[in-house]
């Protein structure tokens, strides 16, 4: 049964996935261009009794959403590239502690406070690193209105599934931008809610590697009255310096998603069969990309296909190799200094050609069409 | 003369966490059992009632006692405890937190509590320094005092912590000192009983990490110079800088920050019911 049709841009539709798959906590901070995401979660939690606040800084935000989040509510924040570097620390303690949030960077042209206003990708990276130490991450690029919604929803399942903070990228384009979105029927929707324990409360333990990758998760205030902590701690959940726990704490936070690759893992393989050029993008950039790729193919008859991750962290590596097996030539289109082509040229080990814009400014389809056709300058291209 | 309260300690406590790793003497481990007697003798709900710490000698507090814990990032002990707070308003939080993690890193956080008057209880120890980390000037170390971060003397004017909760606006401020158990179990006891922000200020005492320096070395001695530096005349208090004890505010009409948000969501759904039934 198709659902209702909307005219909604891509902020407001964020809100909307997430109260349809049971976010029931906001918590954030102003900032452009991702302040209309707070305004629809404040306008829409009370109907459903949830609960928003708008918190002192970004700081507390993060902290907030954890904190509402282990009590069993789904919990998200969204910010800009200011706000996310604020919540790097706690975004951090909710990776080390397994509790499932969503965090959503609709990201714009930095770094510092750089344009407010004016699209850019240069959080890619911040997005996989910008905690301190090892950490598991699990980030979500999409790139259209329906795959906002789509992504937003899958932000909240992986997030649940895994115990694991999710981190949705958005740019200023797609947020701001209205767009036609049909949605889902309510009976489609597959909404996935975190493991509680099967055990009583006095054979609980919060992260008990016998229970496999992903320990069950108990809320606080239901009777299991357990310790949580972002100091390093072993399977009951209490500090520990054993640097064998330490190791085994680490690699099984590691492992919930690299052994978990099939279920996380989204990509769009766009014309990629024929392909003697490969685009690689992602977000808003990407759509130039496709309009540039159609061109290509219609007027001047040249095959070129893209390959856009939407899952963007941990990267569709094999996915890549597939896709650009028979390319002779790679194109990464981005709107950064060339973020992700580290990652693809670290894939592939071969030489890439670049399309980069940090200016503010879209990547044109008519600059990546010039490229597509600059067989000769392509040595000179090098990333 | 009365007495403390008789309790079971070992009740309230995960034992086989013990030791703590508080120095020998350390007020933490006073104020501890003094929180103790007060939720025993108010006998909260165990399963509805969390603890949480920050970072720092005091961020140990949640490890130690059998609740709800949950030990987070240095200074941002509250703003956890207020995502917390109102995704489930029945609950009943606590927050322990040092001076420099409530007043100096987590010191937004702190006023913000305050302003909003939601329904937490705060204990802060105030041991006049950055305990954990080796006696750094915290925002309440006395002038002049010496430490590793003022090797001539510090010259960082200090906080009234209880002044910055007043006027920030919380609804249930007092002081205590660890050298008054009695008071100490009477000032805990009457903030978790309040509904609103309730800040319960310890003076406590590090004599390893700041009594060491400043002529304060012996446990014994830094606990009778706080009482010293004490006092219950508001008088007193302001003409010489002692630490003034006791209730210094409880208001018990201030609208409470859950309550009023949980209010407007009921008017919001009735609204909607209206509307559908119209
Ligand atoms: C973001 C961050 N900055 C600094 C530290 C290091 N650190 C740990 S405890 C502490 C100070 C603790 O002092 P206080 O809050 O007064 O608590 P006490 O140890 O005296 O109980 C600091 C600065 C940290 N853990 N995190």
């Amino acid at each position: 049964m198709p659902g209702q049709i909307y005219a909604l841009t891509g902020n407001q539709i964020v809100a909307r996935a997430a109260i349809d798959v049971g976010c029931r906590f906001y918590a954030g901070y102003p900032i452009s261009p991702s302040s209309e995401i707070a305004a629809e979660m404040a306008k829409a939690l009370p109907k459903v009794g949830g609960a928003f606040i708008q918190m002192e800084d970004e700081i507390a935000s993060m902290a907030a959403i954890i904190g509402a989040s282990l009590t069993g509510k789904k919990s998200m924040t969204a910010t800009s590239g200011p706000g996310f570097s604020l919540k790097q620390e706690n975004l951090g303690f909710a990776c080390m502690t397994e509790v499932p949030c969503v965090v959503v960077n609709v990201m714009r042209n930095g770094p510092s406070t750089g344009m407010p206003t004016f699209p850019g990708q240069g959080d890619l990276m911040q997005a996989k690193w910008g905690t301190h130490g090892d950490h598991p991450i699990i980030v979500l690029a999409p790139a259209y209105h329906r795959e906002i919604y789509d992504e937003t929803i899958r932000a909240f399942n992986l997030s649940e599934k895994y115990r694991q903070p999710v981190v949705l990228l958005s740019d200023e384009t797609l947020a701001q931008m209205s767009g036609r979105l049909e949605i889902p029927d309510k009976s489609e929707l597959i909404v996935i809610n975190r493991e509680t324990p099967k055990v009583g409360p006095k054979e609980y333990k919060p992260f008990d590697q016998s229970q496999g990758l992903v320990p069950p998760l108990a809320s606080f205030f239901e009777g299991y009255r357990f310790h949580v902590t972002g100091l390093t701690h072993d399977d009951t959940g209490f500090p520990t310096e054993n640097t064998t726990i330490a190791e085994q704490l680490l690699s099984r936070m590691r492992r919930k998603l690299t052994e978990n690759l099939d279920d996380i893992l989204k990509w769009e393989d766009y014309l990629v069969d024929d392909a003697d050029i490969l685009i690689v993008s992602l977000g808003s950039a990407s759509r130039s990309a496709l309009q540039a790729i159609n061109e290509a193919r219609e007027s001047d008859g040249i095959k070129v296909g893209m390959f856009r991750p939407i899952t963007l962290w941990p990267f569709p590596e094999e996915a890549l190799k597939k896709a650009a097996r028979n390319a002779k030539r790679i194109i990464v289109v981005e709107m950064n200094e060339g973020q992700m082509a580290l990652e693809v040229e670290r894939i592939l080990h071969r030489t890439i050609e670049t399309v980069l814009r940090y200016n503010g400014q879209m990547i044109s389809p008519d600059e990546i069409l010039n490229r597509i056709k600059s067989y000769e300058s392509c040595e000179a291209a090098k990333v | 003369m009365s007495k403390l309260a008789e309790v079971d300690y070992n009740q309230y406590l995960r034992v086989h966490k013990l030791p703590t790793t508080w120095c020998a003497g350390c007020g933490d481990g006073a104020i501890m059992k003094s929180l103790i007697r007060a939720l025993d003798e108010l006998q909260l709900p165990r399963d509805e009632t969390a603890i949480i710490s920050g970072i720092g000698c005091s961020g140990r507090f949640s490890g130690y006692l059998d609740y709800n814990t949950l030990h987070v990032t240095h200074g941002r002990p509250l703003a956890f405890a207020t995502g917390m707070k109102m995704a489930h308003p029945k609950g009943k939080i606590i927050v322990v937190s040092g001076d420099g993690d409530s007043l100096a890193i987590g010191g937004n956080h702190f006023i913000h509590a305050c302003r909003r008057n939601i329904d937490l209880t705060l204990i802060i120890i105030n041991n006049y320094t950055y305990g954990l980390t080796g006696g750094q000037v915290s925002p309440s170390t006395p002038l002049d005092s010496s430490s590793p971060t003022a090797p001539y003397g510090s010259i960082e004017p200090t906080f009234d912590t209880c002044k910055v909760a007043m006027a920030a606006g919380a609804s249930f401020v007092s002081r205590t000192v660890v050298a008054s158990p009695l008071h100490m179990d009477k000032m805990i006891k009457a903030g978790l009983s309040h509904s609103g922000f309730s800040v319960v200020e310890v003076m406590s005492n590090c004599h390893i990490n700041w009594g060491r320096k400043n002529e304060y070395a012996a446990a014994a001695d830094l606990i009778k110079h706080l009482k010293d530096r004490s006092t219950f005349s508001a008088e007193e208090s302001e003409a010489d800088g002692k630490h003034l004890l006791g209730i210094l505010r409880q208001d018990a009409e201030m609208k409470e920050y859950a309550t009023t948000y949980y209010q407007m969501v009921e008017a919001v759904q009735a609204k909607m019911a209206e509307k559908k039934g119209a």
